[in-house]
């Protein structure tokens, strides 16, 4: 729309005609406080805290609803205005309990903020206050009724942020109060968004009420490490006896791909980290057959020498290595590294839960193809294929509501279940769960491989006619289905892709080559190229085992060791645990998982909240990954794959390129003022300078992988600075012809599950139980 | 749309209802009015109506809840079949209607929105009825009694009591 210009407090100012006051006003620097007022949900215009005055306008506007317009003239902190806001909070203030001092929001409060600002210290009101019980709504959602302020964002959150609708409100003026749809009880996602978006105390949180005060915390802003779609957030830490514990995670500041949205396991299921069973010392199985708990540097080597033996006496062909999904890439690099060029093997692979391979290879060498999550927030219209992104993908799942919902973006979902983002589509069709690939087909233009309808023919004219759309597909396209997809999107103008897989860093284990066929960045081990080269050994060149085909060469007795990082394939891939009877067996796990039990050695191992690094989404948007949290006794996965190799005789060096190419800078050329020490720091970030010293140092790992995966060459210092960077995949150079085996397996998991982590989340636990007992007596009473 | 739905409520008004949700651009519109005519008919909103109410317009029972709550008029339990409501604002008030609720409390024996034993009569005060020149005034289910002093209300739930009243719903 036209601008429009108009005055706000004497400074004259320009904005599109339609923008809200209160928007243009924060865009010139000007705050209008406001507690109803919240971006992206409807208005609601209930606080009147925003009130303005408009010349010519006989009353206080209210600058939340008032839309600029030419020639305006605009007051926002005159006498009367004061006086006018200091009236509302007095009013709010009227049956406030005022117990800040032991309030979950004490210190992050808006209203103790505006207080704080306009100041209503003493009160008109003598009436006895109202005190009502503080209620437990379900295991993560408390509300302490007194405390709420009537604002509604929890309510608009609720209903159209998430599409949930679990709360709203009963009755009407002083009786009004915010209600659960249960009663006096929530049958919900559990998302946590309302307690977030809450600007004051009235919805807490179950794992972070009244545990600590906001200032005694450390905040950490890192990668969740539950799903593909690496929400960023930010932890609250503090610490304990054992290391450092994480209390709350959020992402308040709206910092990342994700804005404030986060789902429940971002939020709350961080607690695995201090389930009971949790790992804290090595674990070396006795000649009695019980595993026994030693030092770390016995269990090192004890693992290092058997692994030296079978390298030395059957090769690198009888080891194999499976890594994990949750690792950060420098770990996943590392680990192929180890494997190729100490153990001698490319039996090497991982859970695969999406076909990364097929897709990069389907996409290959264009630029542009392929979305971010961002993305999905703005495009004009949106094909989902498969999946069920409520579940599976919450923060999809939210960046396409919103998309839907602000900007009136065109959803058109094909599925074989009545997945629940139908609600926010244009055209939805129902195809057989074995159909997809010839509804792709169909698409393109042949009928005679689909029964279509009036209904799907409808479907196809609409998504055709898109002139700029993003496909995105579930696990349920593989291989050559992803080359036909693919082909099909590219007869259409402006089509970006994304594919779906299911763990954090699932995208980061194919892209950084933990795969028997493939180096980092999908180079054939056939033609190592210029890995050859910088590895400086002789690379293995056959493709070796994967997973399947490594559980197989056990049962045959050809596999007499196996290394498994992070990952539980006995129990989540199926794999038979008898196989691996003759076969030494070393786990890296944080628990005596399924796997594990069978283990000859247990290394207990750090989570993705623990340690440093980089970490891939499924979209290819690139994040850092910061260490937030600490516990006694474990180590990173990093760590421990350098340790092992240098007691099998590997210089770390030559693994890790620490000390070398650049001499440390201890700040020599610093200068004499104290600003210049963090420019210095900032300068030697960007420019990857800084000295890394250690062999443990993931960022020396990171260099190597930017040198070598052209992909991940992205600028780093917005990578620094915690936002995410999307990857260049156009310059991926991968053999498009080759025929892989379909080793997909989805993970299965669901809004409340997360593998193998979500088993010792008593969080998840406890929301899955109290949801079905809640609905086992709902149905009981119809 | 044709489909036969199964309904708690009679043939009229489900036709009524299914009707009332095509006129407004958006169909929640049509939510107030619809809890009204289920209050006549049904005799006050029950779970039930809830639920059949928000599943013909697409919305949550949750939603129906904030709505109905909100007003006063809409109920959620049944009243008695002579619903009396007395008002007492300003003109009532000025010109003592404060002593008809009394008196019909007295008489009756019930007070703000109980109902009497019998199921006969129940008792509400409420805000203005739009009767103020002729005030006091109360409306006994839809029909209007005003200038009233106790001794007219006496005769008036005598005739009720004794099946002469105004049987409008
Ligand atoms: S936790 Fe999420 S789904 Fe549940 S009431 Fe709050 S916003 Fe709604
Ligand atoms: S509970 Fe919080 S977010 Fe919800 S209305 Fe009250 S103050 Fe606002
Ligand atoms: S959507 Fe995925 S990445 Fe985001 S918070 Fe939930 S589990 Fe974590
Ligand atoms: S922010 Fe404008 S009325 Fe609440
Ligand atoms: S005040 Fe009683 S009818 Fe208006």
């Amino acid at each position: 729309m036209a601008d429009v210009t108009f005055t706000v407090d004497g400074k004259k100012l320009t904005a599109p005609a339609g923008t809200l006051l209160i928007d243009a006003c924060k865009a010139a620097g000007i705050e209008v406080p406001a507690f109803c007022y919240y971006p992206g949900l409807s208005l609601q215009a209930a606080c009147r805290m925003c009130v303005v005055r408009l010349e010519k306008v006989p009353k206080l506007q209210t600058a939340c609803t008032t839309t600029v317009a030419e020639g305006m003239v605009v007051y926002t902190e005159t006498d009367e205005i004061k006086q006018a806001r200091k009236a509302t909070i007095e009013l709010l203030l009227g049956n406030h309990p005022l117990d800040c001092p032991v309030c979950d929001a004490g210190g992050e409060c808006e209203l103790q903020d505006m207080t704080f600002k306009y100041g209503a210290g003493e009160s008109k009101y003598v009436e006895i206050k109202q005190h009502r019980e503080e209620q437990q709504w379900s295991p993560v959602v408390y509300f302490d009724r007194p405390r709420c302020i009537l604002c509604y964002r929890c309510v608009r959150v609720c209903g159209e942020g998430m599409d949930v609708w679990a709360l709203g409100v009963e009755n009407r003026g002083v009786s009004s109060v915010i209600a659960p749809n249960g009663g006096d009880h929530l049958n919900c996602e559990e998302c946590g968004m309302c307690i977030d978006i809450c600007p004051v105390g009235a919805l807490t949180s179950g794992t972070y009420r009244y545990k600590t005060r906001p200032w005694e915390m450390n905040h950490v802003g890192t990668v969740c490490t539950h799903c593909g779609d690496g929400c960023k957030t930010t932890l609250g830490v503090r610490a304990v006896n054992d290391g450092v514990e994480i209390i709350r995670g959020d992402n308040r500041d709206k910092s990342g791909i994700n804005g404030d949205f986060l789902c429940i396991k971002g939020r709350y299921a961080f607690d695995f980290a201090n389930n009971q069973e949790r790992l804290t010392k090595p674990l070396v199985r006795q000649a009695d057959g019980k595993l026994a708990s030693v030092n770390w540097e016995h269990a090192i080597d004890f693992a290092a020498q058997r692994l030296k033996e079978v390298r030395g006496s059957r090769g690198g062909k009888a080891i194999g290595v499976i890594g994990s999904n949750r690792t950060t890439n420098e770990e996943n690099y590392l680990l192929q590294k180890f494997a190729r060029t100490v153990l001698g093997t490319n039996n090497i692979d991982h859970h695969r839960t999406a076909d990364y391979a097929a897709f990069t290879a389907a996409l290959q060498g264009r630029a542009d193809r392929e979305a971010s999550l961002r993305d999905f927030a703005s495009a004009p219209a949106i094909l989902l294929l498969g999946n069920d992104p409520t579940e599976q993908h919450p923060a999809l799942a939210w960046q396409i509501r919103t998309n839907v919902r602000l900007n009136r973006a065109r959803l058109y979902v094909a599925n074989h279940a009545e997945i629940k983002l139908r609600r926010q589509a244009k055209a939805a069709v129902t195809i057989p769960q074995i159909g997809y690939a010839s509804f792709v087909e169909y698409l393109s233009g042949n009928d005679g491989v689909f029964a279509g309808n009036a209904n799907t023919s409808a479907f196809r004219d609409s998504v055709r006619k898109e002139e700029s759309l993003l496909i995105v597909f579930g696990s349920e396209f593989r291989g050559r289905d992803i080359a036909s997809l693919v082909q099909f999107g590219l007869s259409l103008p402006n089509v970006k892709f994304a594919c779906l897989g299911d763990y954090a860093n699932s995208r980061g284990a194919a892209d950084m080559g933990v795969l028997p066929d493939l180096l980092p960045g999908y180079v054939p081990v056939s033609a190592p190229a210029h890995f050859a080269e910088e590895y400086g050994s002789a690379l293995p060149t056959e493709p070796g085992f994967d997973m399947v085909e490594m559980f197989d060469a056990a049962t045959r007795g050809d596999l007499s060791a196996l290394y498994v990082v992070g990952s539980n394939p006995v129990a989540r891939y199926g794999m038979d645990a008898s196989a691996l009877k003759n076969t030494f067996l070393i786990v890296q796990d944080m628990f005596l998982t399924e796997t594990a039990v069978l283990a000859d050695v247990i290394f207990p191992s750090a989570n993705l909240y623990e340690k440093a690094g980089t970490a891939t989404n499924t979209y290819g948007d690139l994040q850092l990954v910061k260490k937030a949290a600490d516990k006694a006794g474990v180590r990173t996965d990093f760590e421990l794959i350098v340790r092992l190799a240098e007691k099998m005789g590997t210089h770390p060096k030559n693994l890790v390129p620490f000390g070398k190419g650049v001499r440390a800078d201890f700040g020599q050329s610093r200068g004499v003022q104290s600003g210049e020490a963090d420019r210095h720091a900032v300068w030697l970030a960007a420019n990857d300078l800084e000295p890394k010293l250690s062999p443990f140092d993931p960022f020396a790992i990171f260099d190597e992988i930017q040198r070598l995966v052209p992909a991940y060459n992205v600028p780093r210092l917005n990578l620094l600075a915690g936002n995410d960077e999307h990857l260049k995949s156009e310059l991926v150079q991968i053999d498009t012809n080759a025929t892989r085996r379909d080793l997909v397996l989805p993970s299965q998991d669901g809004l409340y599950t997360s593998g193998t982590l979500g088993n010792y989340s008593a969080k998840l636990k406890e929301v899955v139980a109290s949801h079905t007992t809640m609905n086992a007596t709902e149905t009981a009473a119809d | 749309m044709a489909t036969e739905k199964t309904t708690i409520f009679s043939p009229e008004l489900a036709a009524r209802f299914d009707k009332l949700v095509t006129l407004y651009p958006v169909r929640r519109s049509a939510l107030v009015p619809m809890l009204l005519y289920a209050q006549d008919e049904v005799g006050y909103i029950s779970t039930a109506v809830i639920a059949e109410v928000a599943e013909r317009i697409g919305i949550r029972e949750n939603d129906v809840q904030s709505v109905l709550s909100y007003y006063s008029m809409l109920r959620t339990k049944p009243a008695g079949k002579y619903n009396v409501q007395v008002c007492t604002n300003i003109s009532c008030m000025v010109c003592d209607g404060y002593k008809i609720l009394e008196h019909c409390k007295k008489r009756l024996g019930i007070g703000h929105k109980e109902v009497t034993s019998d199921g006969l009569f129940s008792l509400e005060e409420v805000e203005c009825i739009g009767a103020c020149c002729w005030a006091p005034a109360i409306q006994i289910n839809y029909d209007f009694y005003d200038e009233l002093t106790p001794e007219k209300m006496d005769q008036i739930l005598d005739d009720y009591k004794a099946g002469r009243g105004k049987e409008t719903v």
